[in-house]
């Protein structure tokens, strides 16, 4: 084979470990803003799994495709110091609040967008919602198969690859036709770091709308890799419908916080005459023993 | 028609305790919605689980059985569960949040259009008024799961498309007989509607199934360690606490992701959930994603040096300490009285 076309779908998420108080907006949907914004985790894991093939297949390509607010760019940026030639962000109002059946097919849009393509990669699940369902959506809605919960593509054959998956109690190997879409494990090898060499190439790499705000003296050297190209719900083929919340059948009824019903704890004390009371307690009311 | 689906899953011959799991809730539901409860089921040499699935409350039990299809392959189990939800319009599916309904699931529900819950800890029947469009619906399915980093509770509902398919843990829901004489139906699919030659392009090379070593679902002690406990070396401390009273140790998954301990120890909305006779929770704050997973058991101790830990409010015994210096007291003390 003379080198793989690789997508690679990665999503840019509020790092849900610190989420603070005024996370969530009164519609329920996420209030990003107020967030730190990371690199999906298992993303990056996709990410590795992609380079490895473009590094065992020489003349491939990775593409990062990512669907999120302007500064979403910041994790394509991130990719391409790590070793991804090129990326894509979509971004407009008109893909907010999608659930994930809305988010899939925005990205099946894309994906056929850009149209040539041998294999598509993307982390498992996203912190943010861990809902593993992306990645099989934008499969069906394209109509290709699926691997997930992959942990290592083992090898390149003519026009498929083998790939392992990690289940609950084994592993499973398995010979996936091309193209197909790929959702990795974050049991998967880590990313590897930035590579300087990249980052010199990549780091004034930008959205067309990340210029315009940043006013910057732009100068066209005719480096075009350092154009991160954004589309809009124009630059694909969409049906309006099927997009953003409105294309979204699932709605959120109801946000609580989370009240629990207080019991009267009995507090002890962790010196040892506490403990040995406690213990004495727990053996004679036979909770241990 | 318009009945409730649980799509199970067969694990060595048998039905998967989340698939039954998921029919003791189906039958519930199906009650309250005055429906009927129906089982499909997938796989090879699957003769007689039909009467399993009977006594757990089936009215109909679907089977596609074939040789080709004794390994679950997305495609061909795709394409079976979707032809027939074309034809039998079902208003609510569940299935396991295992790596089967993870794979499966979201496959289904993009093929219909229909939206999809993933691992929801409750699941319940209620109404819903659409102020915006002037519409009122009438016995929705209710999706309920902790959302975002575990700090809120987010009720999800399908108000238009059907039908509303949600996926469960293991664990999470109840397993009961329903009645040891209920009796249903079996339909056999006829293969050649349902799949084709193309759905299994696929092809399964090799597949290594262990029993897995560490079943924390059904011990009746756990000791949980959190972020609080630090490393992994004091999660040995854990581990002989765990030993000495006969009980098994898990994590909540600020300890999993930070490598202390295994996926297969992590308790809670994407792990596992217990029903301990006693839950020992070593540095866990207490996130809600966490407590799902653990707020049945029968008693429940927190050591944790932050008085205000939300897993305290929960909590019987409260120990407020750091986990190197109340673990081996326990230890010692537990020694020296169970003498």
């Amino acid at each position: 084979m003379k080198g793989l076309k690789i997508i690679v779908l990665a999503k840019q998420v509020p790092d849900t470990r610190n989420v603070g108080k005024d996370a969530m907006k009164a519609d329920g949907t996420v209030n990003r803003a107020a967030l730190p914004a990371i690199f999906n985790p298992e993303d990056l894991n996709a990410l590795e799994q992609a380079l490895r093939l473009k590094d065992s297949n020489p003349g491939s390509t990775v593409t990062l495709l990512t669907m999120g607010p302007g500064r979403a760019a910041e994790i394509i940026r991130e990719g391409l110091y790590r070793g991804a030639d090129s990326g894509y962000l979509l971004t407009d109002r008109a893909f907010a609040g999608a659930d994930t059946l809305a988010t899939s097919y925005a990205i099946s849009c894309a994906v056929r967008k850009i149209k040539d393509f041998d294999v598509i990669v993307a982390g498992r699940q996203a912190i943010d919602g861990d809902t593993a369902q992306v990645g099989p959506q934008v499969a069906e809605k394209i109509g290709i198969p699926q691997v997930t919960y992959a942990e290592e593509i083992l090898e390149t054959k003519k026009s498929s690859l083998v790939i392992k998956r990690r289940l609950e109690n084994g592993v499973e190997t398995v010979e996936a036709p091309l193209p197909c879409v790929i959702t990795v494990n974050g049991s998967a090898p880590d990313c590897r770091p930035r590579n300087a060499k990249a980052v010199m190439k990549f780091k004034h790499a930008r959205t067309a709308t990340e210029r315009q705000d940043a006013a910057e003296d732009y100068i066209d050297l005719g480096r075009a890799y350092l154009d991160i190209a954004e589309w809009s719900v124009n630059d694909i083929e969409t049906d309006v419908e099927q997009l953003g919340l409105n294309g979204s059948p699932t709605k959120v009824k109801k946000i609580e916080n989370v009240v629990f019903q207080a019991k009267e704890a009995k507090v002890i004390n962790g010196d040892d005459s506490g403990i040995d009371e406690l213990m004495k307690e727990l053996i004679s009311n036979h909770t241990l023993g | 028609m318009n009945n409730i689906f649980v799509i199970c899953e067969v694990d060595e011959g048998k039905v998967a305790d989340v698939s039954l799991e998921l029919m003791t809730k189906g039958r519930s539901l199906a009650n309250q919605l005055k429906c009927k409860l129906e089982a499909l089921v997938i796989g090879h040499k699957l003769k007689g689980l039909e009467n399993e699935l009977y006594t757990y409350g089936a009215d109909k039990v679907w089977v596609a059985d074939d040789s080709r299809l004794a390994v679950y392959s997305t495609l061909p189990y795709t394409s079976i569960t979707v032809k027939l939800f074309e034809e039998e319009k079902p208003q609510i599916a569940l299935l396991g949040a295992s790596t089967f309904g993870r794979d499966l699931g979201p496959r289904v529900s993009s093929a219909l259009m229909s939206g999809l819950t993933a691992d929801c800890t409750s699941l319940e029947i209620g109404d819903h008024e659409d102020k915006r469009a002037g519409k009122e619906y009438k016995n929705l399915l209710y999706q309920i799961r902790p959302a975002f980093g575990g700090n809120i509770v987010a009720t999800i509902i399908n108000p238009d498309n059907r039908p509303q398919m949600a996926t469960v843990r293991e664990g999470v829901m109840k397993k009961e007989i329903f009645d040891p004489n209920h009796k249903g139906e079996v339909v056999s699919l006829d293969l050649k509607k349902y799949v084709n030659e193309e759905d299994f392009v696929v092809k399964v090379i090799e597949r290594h199934i262990e029993k897995s070593k560490v079943n924390i679902k059904n011990s009746s002690i756990i000791v949980a360690g959190g972020y609080g406990v630090g490393s992994k070396e004091n999660f040995n401390l854990l581990y002989e606490l765990a030993h000495l009273i006969s009980g098994d140790v898990g994590a909540s998954r600020a300890a999993v992701d930070a490598g202390y301990a295994d996926h297969d120890r992590q308790i809670g909305q994407t792990g596992v959930t217990v029903r301990p006779k006693l839950y020992i929770a070593c540095g866990i704050s207490g996130q809600i994603q966490h407590i799902a997973g653990m707020q049945e058991s029968s008693m429940i101790i927190s050591i944790n040096n932050d008085p205000a830990a939300p897993i305290n409010k929960i909590a019987d015994y409260v120990i407020t300490g750091n986990i190197e210096d109340v673990i081996p007291k326990m230890i010692k003390y537990y020694k020296k009285n169970s003498k």
